[in-house]
């Protein structure tokens, strides 16, 4: 985690609820997001991440829940007292002001001294290496630079919380790689407590602290990249991030099977009723020498086998019918040996990746 | 083997009849515009410049700096259209603004409202301000009867009588791409100008207005340019007081069958009205250079 600043400000949300008619739209949340830390929500569209974002800037009312900046009660606080940077997903940068008015806007309303307000636009201009840009028109900049202006405009006033809401979305490829970088990099450099909505899973595994991944209005699990990845909390979670697939397992006593094999895995199997394995496709190895001791090893029949440059992905079937899709990174070794769709081969997953997760659909 | 002008020749060719194609399609307005609008301006400009005797002279525009009733019938049209303006830029923009922030369903009708005045002629609506304004009229005769004042007031066949009659009938002209601009401005400006500190009062002056105005000042020049050129309401409800260029034109024909006077106040008017058009259109585009379009 990033050095906290020492004015950077955790955020306790608690039983947080807004309801659209039906529609909840945030069911219920409580969050801590802690100094200094960098947070992402995560979800797919509709899960209510925008709305949180809007109950922490102050634009939405939600029904009912607390919240708190340290330790002071905000819920009620109008949104231009809370003193919160925001940088929107279309930016709203106001087009009838120049990159320097734009971004002194908010020192102007604290009324600064104006060679105070002119330093401070440069030097936020500068962070966002946009320095000498001042007097250019909005409609002048490309993309990026607009999403860098609005970045200098929430930081410039130097708010002790950041939101931003899918800044990167409207840039592309490319460009949205150089920009999570930055932005990354701003953040270890200004420590400021920072809540980051994406619904691209690289950019929040990439860039977060810790990611709180939202459906239907519910944080469905909290906890680190890491830990996201490799122990998914529910099926939500571990079919959300990554391409995984999951085979339907048993328990038998202390022994977990599927079908007659039994499974070795490295972490316990978490005590419910159904249980699946979630099968993450650079995590099978294509055995060529036949089964390999110690691992869990199928059998199966490749039936489609797709190129892609860097990996080649093959999708195979099960002996009982399930699919699964596993990826081998390419290289003058394993492209000899690609299979053809037909072929029997033998996909293993060593212990330690064999994860086992509550099988009930979220 | 391929030229390396393959099909040069066709793709010109159709290149050519594209364009010819677009041009037959305009060509009737381009027709309408010449016989309509072209042939007479020239003749009126040609009419302006013969005196009484059927010479070329330039009596008529003389007529207009000698005399003194000409210059107060000038500054009376540009008071009435500035006055006009004015008022209708003060009810119409917070008219425009509340229905901006209505629902889109609800605005549309409200609209209607607004526009209703549109679909009626205006010699009806302007004689129907003369029953509501008289002495007699409507306005006065409750007033005196919920003793609000004792004496009939007089509000027609006068500069006020004008103004209420040009207000009402300029509104929508106004309303329309006021309201137009504001609907445009999202609402995500105002969320960001409250985020970053201002107060809605200070969000509103500082982000709102300055990106409502390039619709404001649309309206507003519309709605000055037609007051110029405005006939009916004046002479209906100014009662003969309040006299504007439009109706010294009528008067010098009616009156005095003399259209080489009369052509000449057009000219002046439409060379008027040019000029503003030039001046405010130069003005827009310095605006855009300092960022005030999109
Ligand atoms: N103003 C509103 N009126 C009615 N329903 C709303 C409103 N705002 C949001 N919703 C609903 O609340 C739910 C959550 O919306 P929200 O905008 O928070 O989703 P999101 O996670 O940000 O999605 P996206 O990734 O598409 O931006 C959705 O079902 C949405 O339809
Ligand atoms: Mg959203």
């Amino acid at each position: 985690m990033a050095t906290a600043s020492k004015d950077a400000l955790p955020i306790t949300v608690a039983n947080v609820t807004k309801t659209y008619g039906k529609v909840h739209a945030l069911d219920d949340v409580s969050l801590e997001v802690k100094s200094g830390e960098f947070l992402t929500l995560l979800g797919p569209s509709g899960s209510g991440k925008s709305t949180l974002l809007m109950v922490l800037a102050g634009f939405t009312r939600p029904d009912h829940g607390s919240l708190k900046f340290g330790d002071t009660e905000v819920i009620r606080t109008a949104p231009h007292l809370r003193e919160v940077g925001m940088t929107f997903q279309n930016y709203a940068l106001f087009p009838h002001m120049t990159v320097a008015g734009n971004v002194g806007y908010p020192l102007r309303l604290r009324k600064r001294p104006k060679a105070e307000i002119a330093e401070r636009v440069e030097k936020a201009l500068e962070t966002v290496q946009l320095g000498g840009f001042g007097n250019r028109r909005i409609d002048q900049l490309s993309g990026g630079q607009r999403q860098r202006v609005a970045v200098a405009r929430a930081i410039v006033f130097e708010p002790r919380i950041l939101l931003m809401d899918e800044p990167l979305s409207a840039l592309d490829k490319k460009l949205r790689d150089q920009m999570q970088i930055e932005l990354r990099r701003l953040h270890e450099k200004l420590g400021m407590t920072t809540v980051y909505v994406t619904h691209d899973q690289r950019e929040a595994l990439t860039m977060s602290d810790r990611i709180a991944v939202v459906n239907h209005g519910r944080i469905m699990q909290l906890a680190t990249p890491h830990d996201l990845y490799e122990r998914p909390a529910n099926r939500f979670v571990a079919d959300f991030i990554g391409d995984s697939t999951f085979l339907k397992v048993t328990r038998q006593g202390d022994r977990i099977t599927w079908g007659d094999m039994a499974l070795a895995h490295g972490a316990p199997a978490p005590d419910t009723a159904e249980l699946a394995m979630m099968l993450r496709p650079e995590r099978i190895a294509l055995s060529d020498s036949g089964p390999v001791e110690g691992a869990n090893n199928f059998a199966a029949t490749a039936e489609n086998v797709v190129y892609q440059g860097d990996s080649y992905l093959v999708q195979a079937r099960l002996s009982d019918g399930a699919e699964i899709i596993l990826r081998r990174a390419m290289s003058g070794a394993t492209a000899t040996t690609m299979p053809a769709p037909g072929d029997a081969i033998t996909p293993t997953v060593a212990p330690e990746d064999t994860v086992l997760i509550d099988g009930r659909e979220v | 083997m391929v030229a390396i002008h393959a099909n040069e020749d066709g793709l010109r060719r159709d290149e050519r009849l594209e364009r010819l194609k677009l041009f037959g399609l305009s060509s009737p307005a381009t027709l309408l515009i010449l016989v309509i609008l072209v042939i007479p301006v020239g003749w009126l400009f040609y009419v302006s410049f013969v005196g009484a005797d059927g010479s070329f002279s330039l009596e008529n525009y003389e007529r207009m700096v000698s005399r003194k009733s000409y210059s107060r019938i000038f500054i009376t049209t540009f008071q009435v259209s500035f006055l006009t303006t004015g008022l209708c830029i003060l009810i119409g923009y917070p008219l425009a603004y509340f229905l901006s922030q209505l629902p889109p369903r609800l605005a549309s009708l409200c609209m209607i409202t607004v526009l209703l005045p549109f679909w009626t002629s205006l010699l009806v609506r302007t004689y129907a301000w003369l029953v509501l304004l008289q002495k007699q009229g409507l306005i006065n005769s409750w007033a005196m009867s919920l003793g609000l004042w004792d004496e009939p007031i007089k509000m027609v066949h006068n500069m006020t009588g004008t103004l209420i009659g040009m207000v009402h009938i300029m509104l929508p002209f106004l309303i329309l791409p006021t309201y137009g601009a504001m609907r445009a401005i999202s609402q995500d400006y105002m969320k960001a100008a409250s985020n970053l500190g201002a107060r809605p009062r200070t969000a509103f002056w500082t982000v709102f207005f300055p990106l409502s105005t390039p619709g404001l000042f649309a309206g507003a020049l519309m709605v000055f340019i037609l007051c110029l050129g405005f006939f009916v309401t004046p002479a209906v409800l100014g009662g003969g007081k309040v006299i504007m260029v439009s109706m010294k034109i009528v008067s010098n024909i009616e009156l005095f069958v003399n259209w080489g006077a009369a052509s000449a106040l057009g000219v002046v008017l439409l060379v008027l009205t040019m000029i503003i058009l030039w001046v405010a259109s130069r003005f827009l585009k310095l605006d855009q250079i300092a960022g005030g379009g999109h």
